[in-house]
């Protein structure tokens, strides 16, 4: 394989097995983007991977991790209208917050072009819910094309940018978590890299895009026409693929064989798109009398004509799509109004829109929906029991030192507010801080709200530090301007820990450079907050009378519970060709207390059947926050050569 | 051969994702046509990961149907019996390194360790055949996943791909030292099995 930052920038066609978030980077240099924004969140996160393995001095576009998604998209925006083709990606619950600045892209006369990459997580893999955000294209006028596989990713992303420049429109490219992360390999095309201009061609005249009231309906009236022409698009695309099957031959797709007259006396036919395309060829695999296909890659505006061709063609119809059931309302429209005397079967009940459409889930549906597919197995009772294994934080995390020394300063029928990151996981066992949470720095509107006429339950909420910047500010203005009455602790570990260590305003760099440091107390202290501390969270004792006195006090307060994130420490010890410290080891004076174990809980100390304590060396990084949690201090450093904290 | 699947598992950390790119890339030098998805975002944490690698001309989801993998890796004995009960086939072959990371239930004391030997009668009640894998003295823990793949390669369990094509994917994927210390270890365990 060459380095990824090289075949990337190939001149010439290069084969490499890649998954979809590479090969979309490929498709932004191939056709000549110039502005690509973010803001990390799985499943895509990966794509800042790839531009970040070509150096900044090759990089043929600029990229930046904003601090939100709405303004990643405000600045592909900007860079649009003013004649620059832009990208930005997110993840699926990222729309939410980019929500009020996306639905107005589609008014907008984008001179650059522009490509909006979702993250969808059916299955909801890394997400707190699995929307289905093909809904988000209706509601804006933005067309929506959705792969199924990482060459389709890059084929898209392509026809996505023709379209966009030439209508001056956004467009949707909708890639959920296994289309991101699939691998295959790929034939990339060769490439010209283009002398872009830098030129700014912004000018109102290219709009208007002020939507004053006056303006506002004549640019939806405009954005209404240009999705009339990509309706006529979506009839004609390549990617709406009619699959017919004949039972000597197989599946062919082949535009002549394909034809009116002969479809008549067909029976059953699917229409589905995107992942649960892939399973449906998996499933039928093992089905002799097989439907035809009509494989969708324009999901949103669909392609009528084609539609109407397959229902007149076919007696029954299966809609195969995973989530809510977008495709079949606007297919079952199509019927109604032609008067096609078709069966069309939807979804049939709630686990239909339930989860991601693997093969399984998929042999599932059809099972429900033909007969002669195959039929579920009975299960095998007899094989062990196993529990599940949830992630869990890190040895030497941090915020498990953090969690284990707050709880000591918790009463049971305080209210604990989680938000998001990896500290949300203080609400799995033993901790159970953190009993509820809605998205991206809800915890101060919530905890404010759950301070209201509660005299009796304290309430403490939590924040880490990207997303104090990300979503979390407003609510402690608010907290502050209205006077509510709660603690927030912020959970400060200098990155972005969950989605791989991206840099955040407080770090003191971005993507490409050091930047100016914007560091939490000052904001804190700037925004009014009068009460503050700060605490390693190593000093687990001092980090409980820090919370006693917090939570104590009358109003708002905020406590900054700090300590680096330790994977990234030894990562980059390891990287530096350091060693990491030696791992603790369980001394003599062990009486079997299992504070370490059943409070404490990092994963290192674990325990034979017959009760002793062990150390599992191949997790235990030697951080040591471990040690003052023992009560007789059988938790000893070894002595063995070693690197040192 | 029409299709071969391959479930890969282990705990966020141990080096699935590598273990994972390499088998691919090896299958890829054979010759033949492989496809894949691996677990990435938060589950990596601590928790169960897996890579899931298909190949042959009949396969189309990037994912491994349950109860249907003709091979099954792991990189710990928890996970080993966890991908074996949820996606090897009877009468397939399971190869698990033996390192123990207890889940919290089984350090919380509610429920008790998987031992070797529940594997091993699982496997013959079902007709698979379970490899346990262990090198005493390993330099570090994460070339666990290279000495699986060594194991894997030495018993030809995936078929058609050889020891060429797994040092060429190792080429592939690793530079420097640590391309020359895993080949040497991957040498290592091919020749001492053989004897």
């Amino acid at each position: 394989m060459k380095r990824m930052g090289d075949f990337l920038l190939s001149q010439d066609p290069v084969s490499e097995i890649v998954i979809g978030n590479t090969a979309v980077v490929r498709a932004m240099i191939e056709t000549g983007v110039r502005v690509v924004t973010s803001y990390p969140g799985s499943p895509t996160p990966e794509i800042a991977g790839a531009i970040g393995a070509i150096n900044l001095d090759k990089r043929p576009f600029y990229f930046e991790f904003s601090v939100n998604e709405k303004v990643a998209t405000e600045v592909a925006f900007g860079a649009s209208v003013n004649g620059h083709l832009s990208c930005v990606f997110f993840k699926s619950v990222g729309l939410n917050v980019a929500a009020d600045t996306f639905v107005q892209l589609g008014l907008m006369e984008l001179i650059g072009g522009m490509v909006i990459i979702l993250g969808d997580d059916p299955g909801a893999n890394s997400s707190q819910n699995e929307q289905d955000n093909r809904h988000f294209s209706r509601l804006s006028y933005i067309p929506l094309l959705e792969p199924a596989t990482p060459t389709e990713v890059y084929q898209m992303f392509k026809e996505a940018v023709l379209i966009s420049r030439e209508k001056k429109m956004p467009v949707i490219l909708r890639m959920s978590t296994h289309v991101c992360h699939a691998k295959e390999k790929i034939s990339f095309q060769a490439m010209q890299l283009q002398k872009s201009s830098d030129e700014p061609l912004f000018s109102p005249e290219n709009g208007p895009y002020i939507p004053l009231t006056s303006k506002a309906l004549n640019m939806k009236r405009k954005a209404l026409q240009k999705w009339a022409f990509v309706k006529e698009l979506s009839n004609e695309s390549v990617f709406n693929v009619e699959e017919r099957f004949q039972p000597k031959k197989g599946f062919s797709t082949d535009k002549v064989s394909i034809n009116i007259d002969t479809q008549k006396t067909r029976k059953r036919g699917v229409i589905t798109a995107g992942v649960p395309y892939l399973s449906l060829k998996d499933v039928l695999e093992e089905v002799t009398d097989k439907p035809d296909i009509l494989k969708l890659g324009f999901v949103n505006p669909l392609p009528a004509d084609k539609i109407i061709r397959f229902l007149k063609g076919h007696q029954e119809v299966k809609v195969l799509e995973e989530l809510d059931d977008f495709l079949e309302q606007e297919i079952k429209r199509l019927a109604f109004e032609q008067e096609i005397p078709v069966r069309i079967i939807g979804k049939t009940d709630i686990e239909d829109w339930i989860g991601e459409y693997t093969p399984d889930k998929v042999r599932e549906v059809m099972a429900k929906t033909w007969k002669d597919f195959p039929q579920p197995a009975a299960e095998d009772q007899e094989r062990p029991k196993i529990d599940p294994r949830p992630p869990q934080m890190c040895p030497g995390c941090g915020h498990r030192s953090a969690f284990y020394a707050i709880k000591k300063a918790l009463d049971e029928n305080d209210i604990t507010v989680a938000d998001i990151g990896c500290h949300t996981l203080g609400a799995l066992e033993p901790y159970n801080i953190g009993q509820v949470l809605l998205c991206m720095g809800h915890s101060n509107g919530t905890a404010a709200g759950l301070s209201l006429f509660n005299k009796k339950r304290r309430v403490v909420s939590f924040l880490g530090d990207s997303t104090f910047f990300h979503a979390g500010i407003p609510g402690i203005i608010n907290a502050i301007y209205n006077n509510h009455n709660h603690t927030l602790i912020i959970m400060e570990n200098g990155t972005t820990a969950m989605t791989g260590h991206q840099e955040h305003p407080a770090t003191g760099k971005n993507f490409n450079e050091i930047t100016q440091k914007i560091p939490l107390r000052q904001v804190l202290e700037g925004l009014g907050v009068k009460d503050i501390q700060e605490v390693d969270t190593y000093s687990q004792k001092k980090l409980t009378e820090a919370v006693k006195k917090a939570m104590n006090k009358e109003g708002f307060n905020v406590l900054i519970a700090k300590h680096p994130c330790m994977l990234k420490f030894t990562r980059d010890q390891r990287r530096a060709g350091k060693n990491i410290p030696n791992p603790v080891q369980i001394g003599e004076k062990c009486n079997r207390t299992y504070e370490c174990i059943s409070e404490f809980a990092c994963p290192t100390f674990q325990i034979t059947p017959d009760g002793t304590v062990w150390v599992q060396e191949d997790l235990c990084i030697g951080d040591r926050s471990c040690m003052q949690t023992c009560p007789v201090q059988a938790i000893e450093p070894t002595m063995k050569k070693g690197g040192d904290l | 051969m029409n299709q071969f699947d391959i479930y890969l598992s282990g705990v966020g950390g141990q080096g699935i994702g590598l273990l994972s790119e390499l088998i691919a890339r090896a299958i890829d030098h054979s010759g033949q046509r492989v496809i894949g998805a691996d677990t990435h975002g938060l589950a990596q944490r601590g928790g169960m990961v897996a890579s899931h690698i298909r190949m042959g001309q009949t396969v189309h989801s990037a994912l491994v149907g349950k109860n249907r993998a003709d091979l099954c890796v792991s990189l710990e004995r928890h996970e080993a019996l966890r991908a074996m009960n949820d996606y090897l086939k009877d009468g397939a072959t399971l190869v698990y390194y033996d390192a123990v990371w207890q889940p919290l239930d089984v350090r919380m004391g509610t429920t008790k360790q998987i031992e070797n030997v529940l594997i091993s009668d699982e496997a013959s009640r079902r007709g698979i055949t379970a490899i346990r894998v262990f090198e005493e003295g390993l330099q570090e823990a994460r070339m666990q996943n290279i000495v699986v793949s060594a194991v894997i390669c030495k018993n030809s369990f995936i078929p058609g791909v050889n020891q060429k094509h797994f040092l060429s994917a190792m080429d592939d994927l690793m530079r420097g030292e640590m391309l020359v210390d895993n080949q040497r270890l991957f040498r290592s365990i091919v020749e001492k099995e053989q004897k």
